[in-house]
């Protein structure tokens, strides 16, 4: 299996500038909240705290999952890594440099090193564009004359396993649900990026077509020396592509660790209903009660202390005044905000296996 | 592993697909089998080649008056059409007379398409307070009813076909701009502009590769609606008065300067009231041909 391969890269790319042990990418307490306005007046009656103080990093030629409820935040924050919606507070370190700092990288900089694959592969294309012009147009954007640019689509069509002389001049209503999320990955790489953005990349895709967009994915991750951010609520797909995994609820990290921690022996309370709720192929393992119930409280109003306090079968007073802060459990990689992991936070089953 | 990506080439390859047609390539395909919009479309490129060359097929001046063959019927001696109020041959003056129609009919519509496309492209790109100030101000325009507002603005300005045109302009302005800025952000909202966006593409570039094209479509085929209404409005400015000066042949003022005639050679004064019906209903057809070839989703 290709995916077994070790998180960190071997050879060194020439695009490097921070070193190996550099993150790729450094998220310091990201912060988007959406205003709400109402009345006459359009005056601010509250806001949305869509995605509230994140802060994780993304090592060199990992795949890092996100996993989450929907409207947890998730497609914002890819949003907000992609500079597609202005950030309200927080850094990001792309390489050692901070972006759009004076010292940093440009924002352009940061684009041509980040590229982000969307969801829906029907919005994504340009229905008036040949695809083939699609994935040109970044190139062509950054300087590159015309004929190189056509022929670098040609060679990335090939690349993501569409042959470019009978694809590359196809208009996306041609394709098929799969052919034009391959087109959407090659437009991604047009820019010779470093990283990508998977935002539910394959969440729509068929399951048949999804494993070969996925095994595409990892074939393309080696080819290029890639990193992978890889948004997803699908479990089974975070599991089999991530090295690492990062558990978002309600706009904050839960808990974030290797992918066999996180999925053997999950801390939070949230990261194991999650788990639970995902479906046996055993009907033996059938189960009958939901491991948890109830829609996520309102963004706008999120409870205090502990935003998974309302929804915990272990929450305690403790959970409703103070907020648990991500700390290491038993393993280095592996942080967790709960306050029944942390040693001394006053919750009764503080500091106890479980 | 390392033919994974023979096996996808392989795989992708099974899936044969017609031949490559572009947007256009289609929508030419769709009108090749329409033959109600073909034969409409063929009456319309007869009526401009008519208006074209007419100096050179009317057999009369169409100025020229005569008052002992004044309301001559129908094929009364070289008459073929008959004659006017004032001896003038109604044939020469049905082939010029579509001159100042289709002038008025696309003159207008084009400018407007311009200028309200630009306005409604820039509201919808922009949105916020640029999107507020345009739109509001066509709600203005919006709340009279078109004639009327033509009316008005033709007689601020006064007579005159090149007032005429402007005053019909104004009134399409509005509608072209709200079509055109209900396509741009219908558009904007989509993925393929956030990737544009997310590539590091400037505003103007994106307008230019992905807005644009996507607007193109629904602003053409309404514009090409307008074209009917423009040459109606057109004729009934030059009824009125207010559109084109006499002895300057148009079909709205025939219409008008023959209606006392119309007891007497009813046939005679229903001709430019005809040629008005034949070419707005043709434009029509074609326009509605256009929007069914046209409004497939891709």
């Amino acid at each position: 299996m290709i995916l077994t391969a070790s998180a960190t890269i071997d050879q060194l790319d020439e695009r490097d500038r921070g070193g190996k042990r550099q993150p790729m990418l450094i998220a310091d307490k990201l912060k988007k909240y959406f205003p709400i306005r109402g009345g006459v007046l359009q005056r601010q009656i509250g806001e949305v705290k869509a995605v509230d103080e994140v802060s994780f990093s993304v090592l060199k030629g990992e795949t890092l999952g996100i996993v989450g409820e929907s409207g947890c935040g998730k497609s914002t924050l890819a949003r907000l890594l992609m500079n597609l919606i202005e950030k309200d507070a927080g850094e990001l370190i792309f390489d050692g440099d901070p972006v759009g700092g004076v010292r940093g990288i440009t924002l352009r900089e940061l684009r041509r090193n980040m590229q982000m694959v969307f969801q829906d592969s029907y919005s994504s294309l340009n229905p008036r564009l040949p695809v083939q012009d699609s994935i040109a147009y970044g190139p062509r954007v950054h300087g590159m004359d015309k004929a190189t640019a056509k022929k670098l689509a040609a060679d990335l069509l090939d690349k993501v396993g569409l042959r470019a002389a009978m694809f590359g001049a196809r208009y996306p209503h041609e394709l098929s649900g799969g052919q034009k999320q391959r087109v959407n990955i090659a437009r991604a790489l047009a820019l010779n990026p470093r990283m990508l953005i998977l935002d539910e990349a394959v969440s729509a895709l068929d399951k048949s077509v999804e494993a070969q967009v996925l095994n595409l994915l990892a074939h393309l991750k080696r080819e290029f020396n890639l990193t992978y951010l890889f948004i997803s609520h699908d479990l089974n797909v975070v599991q089999y592509i991530s090295d690492r995994v990062l558990v978002m609820y309600l706009g904050q990290v839960v808990e974030i660790g290797p992918v066999d921690d996180i999925y053997n022996a999950p801390r939070h309370p949230y990261s194991r209903a999650l788990l639970e709720s995902r479906l046996s192929m055993d009907p033996a393992e059938r189960v009958t009660e939901p491991p948890i119930s109830g829609d996520p409280p309102n963004p706008i109003n999120p409870p205090s202390g502990c935003r998974f306090r309302t929804r915990c079968a272990f929450a305690e007073d403790v959970c409703a005044s103070r907020v648990p802060a991500l700390g290491a459990v038993s393993n280095k990689d592996h942080f967790v905000a709960c306050h029944m992991a942390s040693a001394g936070s006053g919750h009764s089953k503080a500091g106890l296996a479980h | 592993m390392t033919d994974v990506n023979a096996q996808l080439a392989d795989f992708a390859g099974k899936e044969a697909s017609p031949p490559v047609r572009g947007y256009w390539g289609s929508v030419a395909n769709r009108l090749r089998y329409d033959y109600v919009t073909l034969f409409f479309l063929t009456v319309i490129l007869l009526i401009v080649l008519i208006s074209l060359f007419a100096p050179l097929l009317a057999p009369f001046d169409p100025t020229k008056s005569s008052m002992a063959y004044r309301m001559k019927p129908v094929g009364f001696r070289n008459f073929m059409l008959g004659t006017d109020e004032l001896g003038r041959d109604m044939l020469s003056r049905l082939l010029w007379g579509g001159r100042t129609s289709l002038l008025m009919g696309l003159v207008p519509v084009v400018l407007a398409t311009f200028i309200g496309g630009m306005l409604g492209v820039l509201a919808g790109f922009l949105g916020g307070w640029v999107n507020t100030a345009i739109m509001r101000t066509m709600d203005v325009f919006y709340a009279f009813p078109s004639v009327l507002l033509a009316v008005a603005i033709s007689g601020t300005l006064g007579g005159g076909t090149k007032n005429g045109m402007v005053a019909l302009t104004l009134v399409f302005i509005p509608s072209l701009c709200r079509v055109a800025e209900s396509a741009t952000t219908q558009v904007r909202g989509l993925d393929f502009v956030e990737a544009a966006r997310a590539s590091g593409a400037s505003t103007l570039s994106i307008v230019q590769h992905h807005i644009l094209g996507n607007v193109l479509g629904p602003v053409f085929i309404f514009a090409s609606s307008l074209i009917s209404v423009s040459i109606l409005l057109g004729s009934g400015l030059s009824f009125l008065g207010l559109g084109v000066e006499p002895p300057t042949p148009d079909w709205g003022l025939m219409l008008s300067t023959l209606r006392s005639g119309i007891y007497v050679q009813p046939l005679v004064c229903a001709l430019p009231g005809a040629a008005i019906f034949i070419t707005s209903l043709s434009f029509n057809l074609v326009s509605d041909g256009l929007r069914q070839a046209m409004d497939v989703k891709a």
